[in-house]
């Protein structure tokens, strides 16, 4: 039996939200092959890596706590996938972010005023957003391909951080291990919840959330970038600008990179390391992939992909599976996800049989 | 008794006999019953959306039927692809070309044809000589024009030496004179035994050229006939079901004040195949349409753009609008001095297809009040949607259609209805009814005569002749990114315009123009 | 003077070689109109697979047909997302990357501190003694011959054979080449899966020549860079050679500067192969007529008959 994809005229309204619990049912059912052929019991694995994150408070909150900036970073990105502006630089961006925020705290180290934190929260923003301008300018008046350059700038942006923290920026007192001086308590986010690590910076991505479905839903400035993504073609007869669009997306995508960077620095961090994000900014690509570029999907998403990150972290301590197990489940969901989008937008046929030559003539 | 007839009626080369295809939406072939003898010229008749292409494709291998029987020279057969049809000897010149633009004409066709490229190239000198189709083997096809490409298309199609030949609308990109040595090809060919199949929609050109015709009407066959003996107003009732309707000519317009200018506006191309403009002039005025004339790939598309605002150009004072130099201005600073736009591409330029009917309203209309403090008033896009379905005589489920779920006919009443709800000043319309079945046709029509009574400067780009002379006040051409003067409709004729889309006209430089794309 | 020119020239030819065969590959696949941005991800997965094989058989030949299978295994999932099931091949891609990344940090975790004797120079005899040239071009390990008989057999392939015109037709207009009777998919997919081939040899070549050994992350990005240089090379195989020899040589010119003793940051002089591609990517596509004339016109767009 033959089959082959039809069209759809419009696509399937169940499958835009059946897809990604189909996508994650299939990457469980992946990842239960995977523990098999690593020699573990898949029972106790799928414990460790998908219940234990979520049972006790303390667990919760460090859930809350790596969902946020994945959040926060889908948020900004979603929006400029939905242009097709594809930013694969946040991880960069975040650590720009980093940066910025870094040193307005070593900067002003030791003045414990109100205005330190909001300082540093803006500095980050704009620290990620001024790295997202270069590709946006490098688009915009040369052509070049947004994808490669973001991509590039992650890695320099990787560089520099380790040359800052070996060097400029490096804790005076701190033995020469490369790292910055210990943020003061004016300088990081108030704990929110007692007894956890969970803090006040968990309500940007909240904030965001809100933003960008206004953005998206509502705002004509949303509707322009919407256009330019599906039909450029349509986007100029219309008289949308495409510089425009583009700016907006990458900056956009910055900021919320750049926000990130710096919740991880004035919070779970509290000083500037080496490594300032264990991959947020391209996991935060699946994010948005697997809420399907909508806001409140990228919420779910999120929280999906937190899960997985800490189920690896618990994983590699109670079952010795190495840790890179989560980056090979953050690619199977995002395979799983692109295949069953599928059913979106085609459903399948059987072929009718080739025509038969009918001796008759009528059928 | 049992004698047999000398004149046995001969074996036909096609026989169809019941061919059936449905699709989710539409019935395109019902039963249909065709023959083609050898050496025959057979014409499918029929307007847009009767099933034509479809019964083509089937016939070619590009589409299975879904039910019916297909015999070859008395054969039953399966055609199951492309290139099963040419193994059995029959070729297709497809109404949109499939060539490859950055390949040499000899390499496009050696990737249909078997064989060496170097031998291939005498092969198509000579075939090329043999029928009266003049190409250079070497020439890349994006330095062709169309007439030109259509004749690699066809050489390919002969290389391999077809009994039957298939021609889907093939003078739709063709000059009046061009016409006449493609019929002279067709006529050659019929003459050495080889049957041609010749879509169309054209009457007076199938009277002209065809030995037989077969009707199509929504998927059945209508009639078939020898079309030197029908009258033209007999064949078009068997093509729609009831006379043609009556074209409302305009009454001669009195000159006013002029809305849309054009001054000296000279352009580069900005694409690497695309037509510089050259020292245009035009003037269109309240109340008038102006036609421009001319097949597709004279500049005519670089020409919209720049109307539209998506190009700027320099001086500004080259576009005037209103009255005012506007060379600077976007297309939504134009719209705000009431230009509206309707272009060609109707799915992915006039609308975005996965998006709804009142969505896709934003694209032009924004500044009808669906706008506030930058936020988008979905009540209003909803409303506008609606109206415009209304009045347009829109067949949809409603404002929350997606445009691509539309019929291209009703796409563009809806398209046309957007631009038009807006009471434009200056309208610019390109190819306002091509591809699209009579109703949509005489209607769409209709409103662009409505619209010009009420005052507004309407410019036209068509292919088609008889649409230009059928509502245009006055007709210009375009060839090889020059325009001709306009003249007044019931000034000049069919063939004076056909002359002149061949780049003689009066302040052109006489045959070919320098540089360009020129196209016969 | 020679004895600081001659290493470095045969330096950067070894350096650029993982570039040539991940880049040609690429090439290839985007000629038929197929863009797969996994390739960072495919290398490591050939890198991994050719070192294991390497350690377990003894056999560096076997090690490089296993990278070489190991890309194509990559690619092969690739296609059938991106061009059977019609996935948007930038978001593919990129899962490809992803996912190749975790997984060959995954297989290779028993093989980090294992060590491997990597494929030594081969001398061709007589031109090896050329000045100069000799030590450079004809004094390398036999992976970089074969870059650069692949160049030749790329180059001959698309541009003289009727199967090369066939998937430049592809590329340009799969709607056409599909009325015209051809197998669009088919044709894809093959390109597809030679690009991973190669992008798996280049990632061998890291792996069981160029620094014997498996770390994560073995790649450091040469995959995207693998990318620029397709575009760099307006998707012609010669140009291929000379971007990759660009940066082989800026590559090598780390070492060189610190051997030098210049006072310059370490990080500085690692990021200069990144900044280079940054400058060579816009000094290439700010010329966008050249872009849209060289580029295959169906460049990453999904191709359905009868859509």
């Amino acid at each position: 039996m033959r089959l082959r994809l039809e069209s759809r005229s419009e696509p399937s309204r169940a499958m835009l939200v059946a897809s990604p619990l189909l996508a994650g049912g299939m990457t469980l059912g992946a990842g239960f092959l995977l523990f098999l052929v690593l020699g573990q019991r898949p029972g106790a694995a799928f414990q460790s890596f998908f219940v234990a994150p979520a049972s006790s408070r303390n667990s919760l909150a460090e859930l809350l706590l790596k969902a946020a900036p994945l959040i926060l970073i889908a948020q900004g990105l979603a929006i400029g996938f939905r242009a097709n502006v594809w930013n694969i630089g946040a991880e960069g961006q975040l650590t720009l972010g980093a940066i910025a925020a870094s040193a307005v705290a070593i900067r002003f180290d030791g003045v414990g005023a109100g205005w330190l934190l909001p300082a540093m929260v803006a500095a980050g923003a704009l620290g990620g957003m001024a790295w997202a301008a270069i590709p946006a300018w490098l688009r915009t008046r040369f052509h070049a391909s947004e994808i490669l350059v973001t991509l590039m700038l992650t890695y320099v942006a990787t560089l520099a951080l380790s040359y800052l923290v070996y060097g400029p920026m490096r804790d005076p007192q701190g033995l020469n291990f490369p790292q910055s001086i210990l943020f003061s308590q004016a300088a990081l986010f108030p704990n929110l919840v007692a007894g956890t690590r969970l803090n006040v910076s968990v309500f940007l991505p909240v904030i965001a959330t809100a933003a960008a479905w206004l953005f998206v839903a509502k705002s004509f400035a949303g509707y322009q970038m919407l256009v330019g993504g599906l039909a450029p073609l349509a986007a100029r007869y219309a008289g949308f600008s495409e510089t425009r669009s583009v700016w907006l997306a990458l900056l956009i995508g910055g900021a919320t990179a750049g926000l990130a960077g710096v919740g991880e620095v004035a919070g779970p961090l509290g000083q500037l390391l080496p490594t300032v994000s264990p991959g947020y900014g391209f996991a935060a690509i699946i994010v948005a992939f697997v809420g399907r570029l909508h806001p409140l999907g990228i919420v779910l998403a999120g929280l999906l992909m937190s899960l997985l990150y800490l189920g690896g972290e618990t994983a590699q301590i109670t079952l010795q599976v190495p840790y890179a197990v989560t980056g090979v489940f953050q690619g199977m969901l995002l395979f799983c996800l692109l295949g069953s989008d599928l059913f979106v937008f085609y459903r399948v046929r059987s072929a009718r049989g080739r025509r038969r030559p009918r001796v008759d003539g009528r059928p | 008794m049992g004698e047999i007839s000398a004149h046995a009626t001969p074996v036909p080369r096609l026989a169809l006999r019941g061919i059936t295809k449905v699709y989710p939406s539409v019935v395109a072939n019902d039963g249909i019953d065709l023959d083609v003898a050898p050496g025959e010229i057979h014409a499918v008749l029929g307007e847009n959306g009767a099933g034509k292409s479809t019964l083509m494709k089937i016939i070619y291998g590009v589409v299975a039927a879904d039910s019916g029987e297909v015999r070859w020279d008395g054969e039953p057969v399966t055609v199951g692809s492309p290139s099963e049809a040419r193994t059995l000897g029959i070729g297709m010149v497809f109404q949109h070309f499939s060539l490859f633009e950055t390949l040499t004409v000899a390499e496009n066709i050696s990737l249909a044809v078997p064989g060496a490229l170097r031998e291939l190239s005498a092969r198509i000198a000579e075939v090329s000589e043999r029928y009266g189709l003049p190409v250079d083997p070497r020439r890349p096809v994006h330095a062709l024009s169309v007439g030109e490409r259509q004749r690699v298309e066809i050489i390919r199609c002969l290389l391999q030496t077809p009994k039957l030949l298939i021609m889907d609308e093939p003078t739709s990109v063709l000059a009046p004179q061009a016409v006449e040595k493609l019929f002279a090809t067709l006529r050659h060919l019929a003459a050495e035994g080889c049957s041609v199949l010749y879509i169309s929609h054209k009457l007076e050109e199938i009277q002209i050229l065809c030995h037989k015709a077969t009707v199509l009407r929504a998927g059945r066959v209508t009639g078939e006939i020898d079309p030197r003996r029908e009258s033209a107003a007999n064949l078009a009732r068997l093509m729609i079901g009831r006379d043609l309707p009556a074209a409302a000519h305009p009454s001669p317009a009195v000159e006013r004040e002029e809305l849309l200018g054009v001054i000296d506006l000279s352009l580069a191309a900005d694409d690497p195949f695309g037509t510089p403009l050259r020292n245009l002039s035009l003037s269109v005025h309240r109340g008038e349409i102006v036609g421009i004339a001319g097949v597709s790939g004279n500049g005519q598309k670089e020409f919209m753009t720049v109307l539209s605002g998506e190009r700027l150009v320099e001086p500004f004072e080259a576009v005037r609008l209103c009255g005012a130099p506007a060379g600077h201005l976007g297309p939504r600073a134009r719209r705000a001095r009431g230009l509206a736009f309707v272009p060609e591409e109707r799915l992915g330029r006039g609308a975005v297809p996965p998006v709804t009917l009142a969505e896709n309203a934003l694209l032009t209309a924004a500044h009808l009040d669906m706008i506030r403090s930058g936020f988008v008033r979905i009540d209003q896009t909803r409303a506008f949607a609606e109206r415009c379905i209304r009045e347009f005589d829109v067949r949809t489920s409603g404002p929350d259609a997606t445009a691509r779920s539309l019929s291209g006919g009703n796409l563009q009443k809806y398209l046309v209805g957007r631009e038009l709800l807006q009471q434009p000043k200056v309208l610019l319309v390109s190819q306002p009814t091509w591809g699209l079945d009579v109703g949509a046709t005489t209607f769409i029509r209709q409103r662009l005569v409505e619209m010009r009574n009420a005052g507004t400067a309407i410019l036209v780009v068509s292919e088609e002749i008889e649409e230009l002379f059928e509502i245009c006040d006055r007709i210009a051409v375009m060839f090889g990114g020059r325009l001709s003067p306009a003249v007044r409709a019931q000034e000049t004729s069919v063939a004076e315009i056909g002359v002149w889309m061949t780049g003689l006209f009066p302040g052109s430089r006489a045959g070919v123009a320098s540089g360009g794309l020129p196209c016969a | 003077m020679t004895d600081l020119v001659v290493p470095l020239l045969a330096g950067t030819v070894a350096a650029a070689t993982p570039l040539v065969f991940a880049a040609l590959g690429e090439l290839v696949t985007e000629k038929s109109g197929v863009l797969n941005l996994g390739v960072e991800g495919m290398m490591l997965l050939g890198a991994i697979a050719s070192f294991a094989a390497a350690t377990t058989s003894g056999s560096l030949l076997l090690g490089v047909v296993c990278g070489a299978l190991a890309g194509a295994a990559a690619a092969t999932l690739f296609a059938v997302l991106a061009l059977t099931l019609l996935a948007n091949q930038v978001a593919t891609g990129l899962a490809l990357t992803i996912f190749g990344t975790g997984l060959s940090a995954l297989l290779g975790q028993g093989y980090v501190s294992l060590t491997l004797k990597g494929m030594h120079a081969l001398a061709l005899p007589m031109l090896h003694r050329l000045p100069v040239v000799g030590p450079v071009l004809f004094d390398q390990n036999p992976l970089v011959y074969l870059s650069l008989l692949t160049i030749g057999a790329v180059h001959w392939f698309l541009y003289r054979t009727k199967a090369g015109l066939i998937l430049r037709a592809v590329g340009e207009s799969p709607e056409s080449a599909h009325a015209v009777g051809f197998r669009v998919i088919r044709i894809r997919y093959l390109a597809t899966l030679f690009g991973g081939a190669l992008a798996g040899v280049a990632g061998a070549y890291l792996a069981v020549a160029y620094t014997p050994m498996w770390v994560e992350q073995l790649t450091a990005g040469r995959g995207w860079i693998a990318l620029a240089l397709v575009v760099f090379a307006t998707w012609r195989p010669s140009r291929v050679l000379l971007g990759a020899y660009l940066f082989g040589g800026v590559t090598i010119l780390q070492f060189h500067v610190q051997a030098l003793g210049l006072a310059v940051p370490s990080q500085l002089l690692s990021a200069l192969p990144y900044l280079a591609t940054i400058a060579v990517l816009v000094v290439i596509s700010r010329n966008y007529q050249v872009i849209r004339a060289n580029a295959p016109a169906s460049l990453g767009k999904p191709f359905h008959p009868g859509d």
